[in-house]
């Protein structure tokens, strides 16, 4: 194990250690604090210049009150969670049947459709907007939640591809094989031998989907208008300027705007992590 | 991995399906997949690429105009800050590789409570940048923000650091550091979990240890890890819209432009709708991606061979 274990340490270094810890980590989240400091502050704080003093009284309920009561927000974040569920399960079957194909059977174009997906994921969002911006329009889908929910499935079919692809890689092969010899359909072999071990990979994509949707602001700037259809991250722009300068409710509202993928976060810790970092060892 | 032909001597001509299934069926997978992202993704590209040669404002009629908008972009004084900015960010981000390593290597113990604080160390990647712009706003803010507060404290008078042409771009790739240096940070966590202890312990009797042992044992080692680093960092540098948006919108002065924004103020904001105009600026962003994009896709493919 590298560095070594502080266990190993003097006394001196891992009492230092213990106490380097959470001062590390305090600093590292201190605009996170400050956001949420902010956000159950009352309103005379901020006009009586009480900005980074304890707070005056404890607003939490009257400040978030207003975030889901007097505000759009709530539409929003059903907007959020309208264009997110569709997209993860979209982009999650697509890219399990595309998977599939490409991480079991061996044709002379595999590897160059596989790249076509990887390719296409890394391409700045720019070079697509004006295509399919038009493309959206010509469909009569603009401002719509489907219209974005059929772009984000499309384009992040190109990650998950690529991830399943690996995953599928990793399988043994022999179960394949061994159905095969069984004479069992290829579809069958797809969905009763190959798709429940792929279980782990379905889970970690879905969580990093959510919260890469979620999160997601240039297309729900570029394809949607107004709260009818627009996600909480675009969404959150009209709330500031609904309560401009008021610090307290603008906090509020963006801790509220981040709630969703941190809770998929917590929950999903060890399948978030491996999604993320496939590939980093070998 | 072989799975091309099997042998199907001794069965009974069957219907044309089930004699091709091994070679139709991955088409048919595929095929949904392939659709999506051609009609989204792939047509989309060479689309932009011909709209670049035409002057058209997104309804009207599109006129042929040739090399011109590019043209018109070498004298773009806002093109070249943009540009220049752009290579600001793919230089500074990448501090985010090292920053995650060290901090990775601070928290490699096995002390109580240690899983909860990588946890937490990784928290901000999972929040939307929009909202890391408008947390980081605040804390630059001239006065009542948090930094002037901290820098009152060493006597240091308040700065206005994303009202400032010189400093705002900084200020903000500190913004986007914030996140791609947590996600760096797991990238090298998992890497180090799974460095070789035999290696560490052998290097060790070797009497290597500290810098020496990080530089020649560990940090090979970790090679998947920062490549994947790398990618992400990259990409991420390069797609910097959404913190730029929400911090400054371009300003001031629009010294804060990047390509990815510029191209959107030109082609749909109140500047005027030069679609053609800013699919040429789409073009060239393109075109520096496809740099890295190519090298990945190499990398990516020498590793296939290699298997």
């Amino acid at each position: 194990m590298f560095p070594t274990p502080i266990q190993k340490r003097p006394r001196a270094a891992q009492l230092t250690y213990q106490s380097l810890l959470p001062l590390a980590l305090l600093m590292w989240l201190l605009p996170l604090i400050a956001v949420a400091v902010f956000s159950i502050k009352p309103a005379e704080d901020f006009t009586q210049g009480n900005y980074w003093g304890a707070p005056g009284s404890f607003e939490f309920f009257s400040n978030y009150g207003k975030v889901f009561f007097d505000s759009d927000m709530p539409r929003y974040m059903l907007n959020s969670f309208l264009i997110t569920v569709p997209t993860v399960i979209g982009a999650v079957a697509l890219s399990a049947m595309a998977g599939f194909a490409l991480g079991i059977y061996k044709f002379r174009s595999n590897i160059w459709i596989f790249f076509m997906f990887v390719a296409g994921n890394f391409v700045p969002f720019q070079i697509l907007m004006v295509p399919v911006r038009d493309l959206t329009l010509d469909m009569g889908l603009y401002n719509t939640k489907t219209g974005l929910v059929l772009f984000h499935i499309a384009f992040q079919t190109g990650f998950c591809t690529l991830f399943m692809r690996n995953f599928i890689r990793q399988l043994p092969f022999a179960l394949i094989e061994a159905a095969r010899v069984e004479g069992i359909a290829e579809w069958r072999i797809f969905w009763y031998v190959v798709l429940p071990l792929m279980k782990p990979a379905l889970a970690a994509l879905a969580v990093l989907i959510f919260t890469f949707i979620w999160n997601d602001y240039f297309w729900a700037v570029v394809l949607t208008q107004g709260p009818e259809s627009q996600p909480v991250t675009a969404g959150i722009t009209s709330f500031n300027a609904q309560f401009r300068a008021a610090y307290h409710l603008m906090s509020a509202g963006s801790i509220v705007a981040a709630l969703p993928p941190v809770l998929m976060f917590f929950l999903m810790q060890k399948h978030f992590i491996a999604g993320l970092t496939l590939g980093a060892v070998k | 991995m072989s799975s091309t032909a099997r042998p199907e001597t001794h069965r009974a001509p069957r219907g044309w399906y089930k004699r091709n299934e091994i070679a139709v069926t991955p088409w048919l997978f595929l095929a949904p997949a392939i659709l999506f992202f051609a009609v989204y993704v792939i047509i989309p590209i060479f689309q932009s690429i011909s709209i670049s040669f035409y002057d058209w404002d997104g309804l009207g009629e599109a006129t042929w105009v040739g090399m011109d908008n590019y043209v018109e972009l070498m004298d773009d004084r806002a093109f070249e800050v943009s540009l220049w900015n752009n290579m600001k960010w793919l230089v500074f981000y990448l501090l985010a590789i090292p920053g995650g390593l060290f901090i990775a290597l601070f928290l490699n113990q096995t002390v109580t409570g240690i899983r909860l604080y990588k946890s937490l160390f990784f928290f901000p990647f999972v929040i939307s940048q929009v909202v890391v712009g408008l947390v980081f706003s605040w804390f630059y803010l001239p006065n009542e923000g948090l930094l002037s507060a901290m820098l009152g404290w060493f006597g240091v008078e308040s700065v206005n650091v994303l009202g400032d042409p010189t400093w705002a771009t900084y200020g903000i790739i500190a913004a986007g550091l914030w996140p791609q240096t947590a996600y760096c940070m797991i990238l090298y966590l998992t890497g180090l979990n799974a460095v070789d202890p035999e290696q560490v312990e052998a290097a060790r009797l070797d009497g290597a240890k500290g810098w020496r042992m990080l530089w020649y044992v560990i940090i090979p080692q970790l090679k998947p890890a920062t490549f994947i680093a790398f990618v992400v960092t990259i990409i991420g540098a390069l797609r910097s819209f959404d913190l730029i948006s929400i911090m400054t919108n371009g300003g001031p002065f629009g010294q804060t432009r990047v390509l990815s924004f510029y191209m959107f103020e030109k082609a749909l904001s109140e500047y005027g709708f030069r679609m053609g105009y800013g699919a040429a600026i789409a073009v060239v962003l393109f075109l520096i991606m496809l740099v890295f994009i190519a090298y990945f896709l190499f990398s990516m493919w020498r590793e296939e061979q290699g298997r």
